[in-house]
């Protein structure tokens, strides 16, 4: 299959630019326009068309086998539509259903971090070379590697495991090393497949509290896909306090009661957008399939 | 038999031949990918030559263990026929003959891909079910170029090496029986098996080992990186990797000795 012809992006794969620095994009993040995928007979998404602005954290929502996941790894380029464009920083990642170059894609995925639903650590490589991965493939010197990788397990709180293995941590544990890894180069895009998923209470609580820190601290734009309520609404309607290092609810303020503005839902239902907006309107939606699904 | 199961047969039978030339097609395109990452950078030296010793190194006992009993069984069987018509004292001819042109690749290549291909499917499987590919995608890391070249740059390579080992160990075995067990003179022995070699036969025989060798790392490599389907399908990549390499070696040893024959001459 031929490549479509793609503009060229100086912009953003402009070689000064360390891969690093955060991407300051000016209009959407993420933009899907009418993408269909199929798996053989089942039709997972059906023309879905939504856009994500910069500094916005949505949250993904809906029945199991909805394409939450098959959703974050659309914009990350691993999987293909059938047909539909989309575009992430301005870039056409897939362009009616054709896929850009590989190797631009490569460029283009150092902007974003993935946390993947079972952590996808590598499992014979020790901590500080998992989450140092991308700086060691770019051939960053040994002691700044070093250096980052400390602070990004540090943020996960996490310092003291450089030299474990993923074998000797427990899930939660792996999933705030996978957080780390995710977010040990500063991308300007995060996307979270269901990090929570599997996990007890009080782990997904801690882990939510590195969603909410991640979003406060560093205003990073993100996609969380979730299947639990409570970590949904918990990311709405908590804030980070960096004095107390730890979540807070967001205090009454008569208008927006307790949440966070930047915060969006997306609820896939049957292949279709069920919900795309705020949520105050998600609460409040009169539509009963959404009702349903959110009691 | 009724219309419609004749109708259920030739759809299966039309599925199934989708199915297999999709699977060539797909498997033409995993090597071609892996030959053209070749030459181009990033490669990955380091992961080469880890690769290298698992796979040289690591099937060396192997190779020697076989290599030397099928020489030895060689040796035995010749000798019981050649004495047939008067002509044991060729033992050490055919053995070496066998050995270099024949066995010793083909033998090598089948225990390399039994330990090696399997290795491949099920490594790479692992890391498929796990998402490990597409997190090492997601870093911005090509697994073609990470994974794949190097255990085909180093299969490749390697079982060339393996080959002429197995070859001297063959032969060795099957002096160490025809002087030990058959009661032939050793100096017979290896002056018969190093005067009828030619250099068509030692090129036939190191000519070999690097389409195996290829086939071998890829085949692993494509049916590992295909895995779906959780641990079952990582031990269904397995044996259809080990399976496909043997019968893709003994078929392109065919071919090669049409082709080696053709031009070098029986």
């Amino acid at each position: 299959m031929n490549a479509p012809h793609l503009p060229h992006l100086p912009h953003l794969f402009h070689h000064s630019r360390p891969a690093d620095a955060p991407f300051e994009s000016e209009g959407d993040v993420v933009e899907f326009q009418n993408v269909s995928l199929s798996f053989g007979e089942n039709v997972v998404l059906r023309d879905v068309s939504f856009r994500i602005l910069p500094g916005e954290t949505r949250i993904v929502l809906g029945p199991a086998g909805t394409g939450k996941s098959v959703l974050l790894k659309l914009i990350d380029g691993l999987i293909q539509p059938d047909s539909g464009s989309i575009h992430v920083f301005g870039h056409p990642v897939f362009v009616d259903g054709k896929a850009a170059p590989e190797h631009e894609m490569y460029t283009l995925r150092a902007h974003i971090g993935m946390v993947f639903q079972e952590s996808a650590l590598f499992d014979s490589l020790t901590v500080r070379d998992n989450v140092g991965y991308r700086l060691d493939e770019e051939k960053t010197d040994i002691e700044m590697v070093d250096a980052r990788v400390l602070e990004a397990l540090n943020f996960v709180e996490l310092g003291n495991t450089m030299e474990k293995f993923p074998s000797e941590l427990s899930g939660g544990m792996r999933r705030r090393v996978s957080i780390a890894r995710a977010i040990v180069t500063n991308p300007s895009l995060l996307l979270y497949d269901s990090p929570t998923g599997g996990l007890d209470p009080i782990t997904s609580s801690t882990i939510i509290q590195l969603v909410v820190k991640q979003r406060d601290l560093r205003n990073t734009t993100s996609l969380v896909v979730t299947n639990r309520m409570q970590d949904a609404f918990a990311i709405a309607t908590h804030r980070f306090n960096a004095d107390s290092n730890e979540m807070r609810p967001i205090p009454n303020n008569g208008t927006l009661t307790g949440i966070d503005p930047k915060t969006k839902y997306l609820v896939l239902h049957d292949g279709n957008i069920a919900y795309d907006g705020d949520t105050r309107g998600l609460i409040e939606s009169s539509d009963p399939w959404l009702k349903e699904f959110l009691s | 038999m009724p219309i419609f199961e004749t109708g259920k047969i030739s759809m299966k039978l039309e599925s199934l031949a989708k199915n297999i030339v999709l699977s060539v097609q797909e498997y033409s395109l995993f090597c071609w990918s892996s030959v053209t990452s070749v030459f181009s950078l990033p490669f990955y030296w380091n992961e080469t030559f880890r690769q290298a010793d698992y796979i040289g190194v690591g099937s060396m006992p192997i190779v020697l263990l076989t290599g030397f009993f099928i020489g030895g069984s060689l040796a035995l069987q010749s000798a019981a026929t050649l004495s047939q018509f008067g002509a044991r004292s060729v033992t050490g001819e055919l053995v070496s003959l066998s050995m270099i042109r024949e066995l010793g690749p083909v033998l090598t290549a089948l225990m390399v891909s039994g330990r090696n291909a399997s290795g491949m499917a099920s490594e790479l499987g692992s890391m498929r079910v796990t998402e490990q590919i597409d997190a090492m995608r997601a870093l911005g890391t090509d697994p073609i170029r990470k994974l794949v070249v190097p255990r085909v740059v180093s299969t490749t390579l390697m079982l060339f090496f393996l080959t002429v080992i197995a070859d001297a160990v063959g032969i060795l075995g099957g002096a160490m029986v025809s002087v030990y067990m058959l009661n032939l003179n050793s100096s017979q022995f290896f002056h018969t098996a190093y005067q009828s070699l030619d250099y068509t036969d030692i090129t036939q025989g190191v000519i070999k080992p690097f389409p195996f060798g290829f086939i071998i790392a890829t085949i692993g490599c494509y049916f590992g990186m295909q895995t779906t389907g959780g641990t079952q399908g990582v031990g269904r990549s397995t044996t259809q990797a080990v399976v496909a390499s043997s019968v893709l070696i003994i078929f392109a040893d065919f071919i090669l000795n049409r082709v080696m024959i053709a031009i070098f001459g029986g």
